[in-house]
This record gives structure tokens, C-alpha cells and sequence, in this order.
């Protein structure tokens, strides 16, 4: 059953589910963080509407400062701009900031410990016709191994414009990737949010397995969970909208609820959500995994939803990882 | 202060940075001795500073991009009052200050961390354009090497700075000819590195890095400048001041070992002696 704290849309499994892109969701949270504080500016890399930084640039075209294709200096010169006192939010694709540029995130943000946000659009297969060159599917792995980098990835542009809101406020070098294409909105203006809090959204009295996920894939998570109940596996489902600092709490008492867990991330299950579980369980309390994600491959030119299909992101295969790993507990 | 003493401080820098390299054991001499001149004219007369207060909100911003040269700022930097002289023999140690190449979180007033090089422009740029926007009247200057001029994050700052007419912002060039692999000419042509920086809409100065008044005539130029960032190439000689070490690429990454710390450390004394007697004669 969906979880009533969690205040999610009543339209969750409903065919007309409102969708919206995460992108949308970034520039509005933009517009809000910079009417709250005068310190906020935004950086971007000739990606303005597509990033949907113009929202921001309309609004405050004297805090908007356009840097062309140039990802290494967007970070360098944000991380400056950081150091004199500044609010810099960097918006491009995530293939080119963080990927082009981790080592200049690394040293001149992340080693100089200035509060500089990244904000990586276009990430997943859901970037769908542009191929593989442009969907980012190891953005979460280059930031979690940083030092004093909080990564997020939030659900729905609900909860992406929520995340720029509060990292706006946090001080810290902070990461946050959202999608290009038109997801659900699974959450609601209501719904609790804190960046290093992961919310538990559906409950069932005796689960087996939890389903640990993030991003716009929670939604097929959602959905199989429901599926899953019909044949009486119950289940768990966490929105692990924070990579890092992960909420290690909430995970363990998971996986000792459970006795299995399986993670979902439109990603490589290497070095992402799937990585940091793994880890955390494997210090506190093994127990059987799954990984739903992208399994060591590149994407390529499609529809958002034939890509999800073939590369094994649908909330069918998400039951079925539940299945194998319920053998796996049981064998 | 006036140049001959400006001129004595900057051996007195010399010659710890011989030491401190020395006590470390490893490090980069070549491009630390070569910007002694450059850096005491900065501490002693041109920035607007307070070593008491190194995050007073009004100092002018010194950036080092090519943080491998680090001694010459650490022991400008005590000189000048920011730290007592006998901890720059911690270099390079455990727990130290004085990393190998300069942290911001270790000691705010290094301004920023630097050490990969071609990056540090960038940062002194978005430094500059901030200070821009809130009106801040502080100017901003970055130091760096001819070497890393083959980076391209380098030259993304240049269009940067140049599209945005920043004023308030002032490079120097190390322009000593020695990178790592050698040449610079050989390992990546630079020149001519004066056209390049003028077709970036920039103000170009160039200027014998070891002259001091030459150093302090083209910041006084640059600060009249309203329209443009400024460019000083300061031509240098590597281990400038140490007869074995100069020009030599082999310095830019080694250390003096006892017996050439103190022919080193002889041949500054010298020197010392000849500022005091040629300046006493004019």
C-alpha cells in the first residue's frame, strides 16, 4: 500500500498520471531559490533552454552568466564566484558537467570546499533519440567518490525543484540529476523532503524484499510492486532520492525487515544507488541484492520507453529481479 | 617600501625557499626562485592586504594557478607577517600548513587549492566577475606558468575574461621557456603568446619578471586600464639567482641536495651584498 505519509499524488497508478520533465522542475526551483537569496547565480554552458536555465536568465538576467561549450571553465569559474560568496548553480547534460569536468569539480570545488551546485541534465536512456553520446548513465559514480559531495536524484520535477531549493541552502558541494524526457509526478507539494532522508512509499505487512530506488524509475518500482502484490509478494519500496550522504538507517532496517533488497536506477548498477547499498549492507547486514540499472552497457537512439524496455528498467524486470531474489534468500 | 628593499626581501625569500626545499626533500625550485621578484613586489607593495585579517572581505585576491611554485608564496607570505618564518620548514609534512601544492581548507589565505594546472584563471575570473557584480572595488590577480598554457580550461578563461571586459582581473605569465618535459617552444608552442592574449580582447604588458620597478610599472599600468583584463608576461629565468640552477628544465622538479643548498645559499648571500653595494653607488 502506498504510504499515506508520504502524501503522493492520488493519481499514481492511474493511466493519466500528470507527467512532467525533471528539467521543468530544476528551472522553477532555480527562480524560487534566487528570489530567496540574492547570492544565487546561475552558470551555463550554451544549453539555456534545454537545461531550462532561461527561466532563471528571464527572471535575473544580471545573475545569469553564459560561458559557452566550455564545461571546464563553468566549473572553474563557478568554483571562484563560490569563494568570493556567490551561490553558483552549473546547468548542462550531465555527459559534459560532471563528465567532462570531474577533475576540475574535484579539485577546485570539492578539495576547496566551496558550495557550488551542479545541476546535470539529460541523464538515463529517457534522453531517448540523442543515443548514447548524450545519456549519462555514470554520473552518480564520478560524484559519490568525492569528498564532501552530496549527490541527489530526485524523482519528479516536484521533488527536483525541492532539491534546488535546499541545496541552494546547504552550503556544500552538491550534485543533482534530473531527465529530459516527461515522467510521472509522483509526489506532491506535500510530500516530506530532505536531502539525506530517504522516504519509504509503499509498506505491506509482511515484505519480503525491499525495492530501493531513485529517480524517475521509483515510478516502475511503484508499479511493481502493486503488480507483486496481486501474486502475494509483498514488498517494500524506498525513494532513495539522496546517494549520498545515504541514509543508512532507513537501509539497514530495510534489509533486516526484508531479508533482501534490490536497487533501481536509470544508471550502470556499478558505482550508483546499487554501489552505495551494496556497501553499506555488506559492512552492517548482508543480505541476497538485485540490481535493476543499466548492466555495463552504453545506450543508443530510441524512445524513451522502448530503451527502459530493452535495457531492462520496466517494472517487469523489476519483478522479476524480486523473484530471483527471493530464490536467492530461499536457496 | 622602496625597490632596493623590495630587491633584499626578495632574496631573504630566495634564500628560504632554498631551505624549506631542501628540509622537504622534494618539490619544485626552478619556477619558486624564478617568481621571487614577482611575489615580493606583490606582498610588499601591490596587493592590498592584511596578514592579520586573511579573509578580510576587502583584500585583493592573489591566485596562484601554478601551485607547484608554492614555497615562493608560503615564504612571501611569512615575510610579510601571515606566519612566523621557522614553520616554513614544516614543507610537504604531515599535519602541515605548507602542503605540497596549496590547500584553501588548510589555510584561508591561500585564497584557493591549486596544483592541477590551467584552472586557476577560471577561478580568479569568477572571483573577478563577482566582485563586479556587488561592486566591490578589490582587484583580482592570478599567477601563472607558461606551461600550463597548454591547457585548454586556460584559454576558456581567457575568452571568458576578455568577452567580459574584466579590469578588475590580472594574470601574469611565468614566462620562463621550462616545463616539465622541457622547452616550452619544443614540448607546445606558446608564441606568440603576446597576439594570442590581444586577439582575447586582453591588455598585454610584458616586462623583465626580474625588475622590480618594471613589475610595478605594469600593475600601476593595468589599474588604468577600464575596458579590458590585463596581461603581464614576466619574462624570468628559472633558479633566477642560483648560477646552477638557471635555465635549467632538470630544476623544475628537484630539490638541492646539502652541498648545493649551501653553494646556493653563498651565492644569494653574494648577491645580498651586491644589491646593498650597487644601490649604495647610485
Amino acid at each position: 500500500m502506498i504510504r499515506k505519509l508520504a502524501k503522493l499524488s492520488k493519481d499514481i497508478f492511474k493511466k493519466e498520471i500528470e507527467k512532467k520533465s525533471s528539467r521543468d522542475g530544476y528551472g522553477e526551483g532555480l527562480v524560487i531559490a534566487g528570489e530567496k537569496d540574492e547570492n544565487v547565480v546561475v552558470l551555463c554552458a550554451d544549453l539555456t533552454e534545454s537545461t531550462r536555465s532561461y527561466l532563471f536568465q528571464d527572471k535575473f538576467p544580471k545573475r545569469f552568466i553564459q560561458v559557452g561549450v566550455a564545461e571546464q571553465a563553468l566549473a572553474t569559474i563557478a568554483s571562484g564566484m563560490a569563494n568570493y560568496g556567490k551561490i553558483p548553480f552549473i546547468s548542462s547534460y550531465a555527459v559534459f558537467s560532471p563528465g567532462r569536468n570531474w577533475e576540475q569539480i574535484r579539485t577546485t570545488i570539492c578539495l576547496n570546499n566551496v558550495p557550488v551546485k551542479i545541476a546535470g541534465s539529460h541523464t538515463g536512456v529517457n534522453v531517448g533519440p540523442d543515443g548514447a553520446s548524450h545519456q549519462m548513465l555514470e554520473d552518480m559514480a564520478l560524484m559519490r567518490t568525492l569528498p564532501n559531495m552530496i549527490v541527489v536524484a530526485p524523482v519528479d520535477a516536484i521533488e527536483t525543484k525541492k532539491a534546488i531549493i535546499e541545496a541552494a541552502k546547504n552550503e556544500k558541494p552538491t550534485y543533482i540529476r534530473f531527465s529530459r524526457n516527461e515522467t510521472p509526478l509522483l509526489t506532491t507539494e506535500e510530500s516530506p523532503f530532505k536531502i539525506g532522508r530517504a522516504e519509504s512509499i509503499w509498506e505491506t505487512k509482511d515484505p519480503q524484499v525491499a525495492i530501493i530506488a531513485c529517480g524517475p524509475l521509483v515510478y516502475e518500482a511503484l508499479l511493481a510492486a502493486k503488480e507483486l502484490g496481486k501474486s502475494k509478494i509483498e514488498t517494500l519500496v524506498i525513494n532513495c532520492h539522496t546517494i549520498k550522504p545515504l541514509d543508512e538507517q532507513v537501509i539497514i532496517r530495510a534489509a533486516k525487515t526484508t531479508g533482501a533488497v534490490i536497487t533501481v536506477e536509470e544508471h550502470q548498477i556499478t558505482g550508483g544507488l546499487g554501489g552505495a547499498v551494496s556497501e553499506v549492507l555488506a559492512r552492517n547486514f548482508p543480505v541476497p541484492m538485485a540490481f535493476v540499472g543499466m548492466d555495463n552497457s552504453f545506450g543508443e537512439s530510441g524512445k524513451p520507453n522502448e530503451l527502459l524496455t530493452k535495457y531492462k528498467m520496466k517494472s517487469v524486470d523489476i519483478a522479476r529481479a524480486v523473484k530471483r531474489v527471493i530464490k536467492l534468500k530461499t536457496s | 617600501m622602496i625597490v632596493k628593499n623590495l630587491e633584499k626581501k626578495a632574496n631573504e625569500i630566495r634564500q628560504d625557499i632554498i631551505k624549506m626545499l631542501a628540509t622537504a626533500g622534494s618539490g619544485h625550485t626552478a619556477g619558486a626562485v624564478g617568481m621571487a621578484d614577482v611575489f615580493t613586489a606583490l606582498y610588499f607593495k601591490i596587493l592590498t592586504h592584511d596578514p592579520k585579517r586573511p579573509t578580510w572581505e576587502k583584500r585583493d585576491r592573489l591566485i596562484l594557478s601554478n601551485g607547484h611554485i608554492c614555497p615562493v608564496r608560503y615564504a612571501a607570505m611569512a615575510h610579510a607577517g601571515y606566519f612566523p618564518i621557522s614553520e616554513l620548514k614544516t614543507l610537504r609534512e604531515l599535519g602541515s600548513r605548507f602542503q605540497g601544492h596549496p590547500e584553501r581548507v588548510r589555510y584561508s589565505g591561500f585564497e584557493t587549492t591549486s596544483g592541477p594546472l590551467g584552472c586557476g584563471l577560471a577561478q580568479a575570473a569568477g572571483i573577478a566577475y563577482a566582485a563586479r557584480m556587488d561592486k566591490s572595488r578589490f582587484r583580482t590577480f592570478c599567477i601563472t606558468s607558461d606551461g600550463e598554457h597548454d591547457s585548454g580550461n586556460h584559454w576558456e578563461a581567457v575568452m571568458f575574461a576578455g568577452k567580459n571586459k574584466l579590469s578588475n582581473l590580472t594574470c601574469f605569465v611565468d614566462r620562463n621557456y621550462i616545463q616539465i618535459d622541457g622547452d616550452t617552444e619544443d614540448v607546445m608552442p606558446l608564441e606568440s603568446l603576446k597576439e594570442k592574449y590581444e586577439a582575447f580582447n586582453w591588455n598585454v604588458i610584458e616586462i623583465d619578471g626580474h625588475v622590480m620597478e618594471e613589475i610595478l610599472n605594469a600593475v600601476t599600468k593595468a589599474r588604468t586600464v577600464s575596458e579590458e583584463p590585463t596581461v603581464i608576461i614576466a619574462n624570468t629565468t628559472p633558479g633566477k639567482g642560483v648560477s646552477f640552477m638557471e635555465d635549467l628544465p632538470e630544476w623544475h622538479g628537484k630539490v638541492p641536495n646539502k652541498e648545493e643548498t649551501e653553494r646556493a645559499i653563498k651565492e644569494l648571500k653574494e648577491n645580498l651584498k651586491e644589491i646593498r653595494k650597487k644601490k649604495e653607488d647610485d
